[in-house]
């Protein structure tokens, strides 16, 4: 399962930790929904850590889409609420 | 649905949008190269852009800390002179340009920063942009229709999901960059009008009276010294005078 961490790139993370890794999405869409940024720098720091310990970073030559997109570690919840709002924001 | 679905899903349909301009696969290829050269333009530019304005923010820096040191120069002088007041004044206005400094600070971490991760980013994109290219090659070369739509497919999907993920780094740096500028000309607005402190020697007001002081005591010596050679004998009395003006004119 490949995931994209914003900024940073993409991490080949294996099967078994979807559950996990959905876990702690659902604790950050939660954060989102709530507007609490405290609770939003807590979940999405655990769902990056995750992801980047758990998967293994691809190489920048590696051209293949991801299964998921994360945020990137400085993302505030003003920025994710505006790219799940208006897909416009996304070029190209 | 959790926030990684829904952020793939916007990916996704972004990729899929550039898939059914064309109907040949391969003009998508072409198509989509060409962005994605623009793209690396338009990136070099953006971290051309983050780098001037850092400059900026330096230069303006270097201003305000030889202002500062100006300032410190000056209260010292006030105390010389006794005059508490003045000095006051110069630590007071020190700790305005001190305050600015430190907000300057923080602004120019935040666009290192920026130009960090742009760098960063501009270095995958490009190498992803020439993996692109050969890759492009290769499904051209070996084109059977039925096999391309595949392959077209995830390689326009990989590239497109790196240009969605670059272009949005792009436009926060851009972000940045605009609120920085709108943040240096008004610094550079309250330096030219003298309102952070008067850093011309002309227009500085503390440093003219810090002049009129030392001229004061200048023209009191001066007085003595008269005093002394027009009264004769009575001069010996107030003390030595011809030495200390000389000393004290610098």
């Amino acid at each position: 399962m490949i995931v994209r961490i914003m900024g940073e790139g993409q991490f080949d993370v294996p099967d078994e930790h979807l559950d996990e890794l959905n876990r702690l999405d659902d604790a950050l869409a939660e954060a989102v929904e709530s507007g609490d940024t405290a609770s939003f720098r807590t979940a999405l720091e655990s769902l990056l850590t995750s992801v980047r310990t758990q998967g293994s970073e691809l190489p920048d030559d590696y051209l293949g889409p991801s299964d998921l997109v994360l945020p990137g570690p400085d993302a505030t919840i003003a920025e994710v609420r505006a790219v799940l709002g208006e897909e416009g924001l996304i070029p190209g | 649905m959790g926030l990684m679905k829904r952020f793939s899903y916007i990916f996704k349909s972004k990729a899929s949008k550039a898939l059914d301009k064309y109907e040949d696969p391969r003009e998508t290829l072409d198509y989509s190269y060409e962005k994605q050269l623009e793209l690396l333009q338009k990136m070099k530019r953006g971290v051309a852009d983050v780098a001037t304005s850092r400059k900026r923010i330096e230069l303006q820096a270097q201003q305000l800390q030889s202002a500062a040191t100006k300032l410190e120069g000056q209260a010292k002088q006030a105390i010389a002179q006794n005059r508490e007041d003045l000095a006051r004044e110069a630590l007071a206005r020190r700790a305005g340009i001190a305050s600015q400094l430190q907000d300057l600070q923080a602004q120019h971490d935040q666009l290192k920063a920026e130009e960090a991760k742009l760098v960063d980013a501009s270095r995958r994109l490009q190498t992803k942009v020439e993996a692109f290219r050969t890759r492009k090659e290769t499904i051209k070369a070996t084109y059977t229709a039925a096999e391309a739509q595949t392959k077209v497919g995830e390689a326009i999907s990989g590239i497109s999901e790196e240009m969605g993920d670059v272009g949005m780094a792009m436009s926060r740096a851009e972000d940045k960059v605009a609120q920085m500028q709108a943040r240096s000309g008004a610094l550079d607005e309250l330096m030219a009008s003298g309102g952070l402190d008067d850093l011309s020697a002309g227009g500085d007001r503390l440093q003219a009276e810090l002049n009129r002081t030392d001229d004061d005591s200048q023209v009191e010596l001066e007085l003595a010294r008269l005093k002394g050679e027009l009264g004769g004998t009575e001069t010996k009395q107030l003390g030595a005078p011809t030495p200390t003006p000389t000393e004290e004119q610098r």
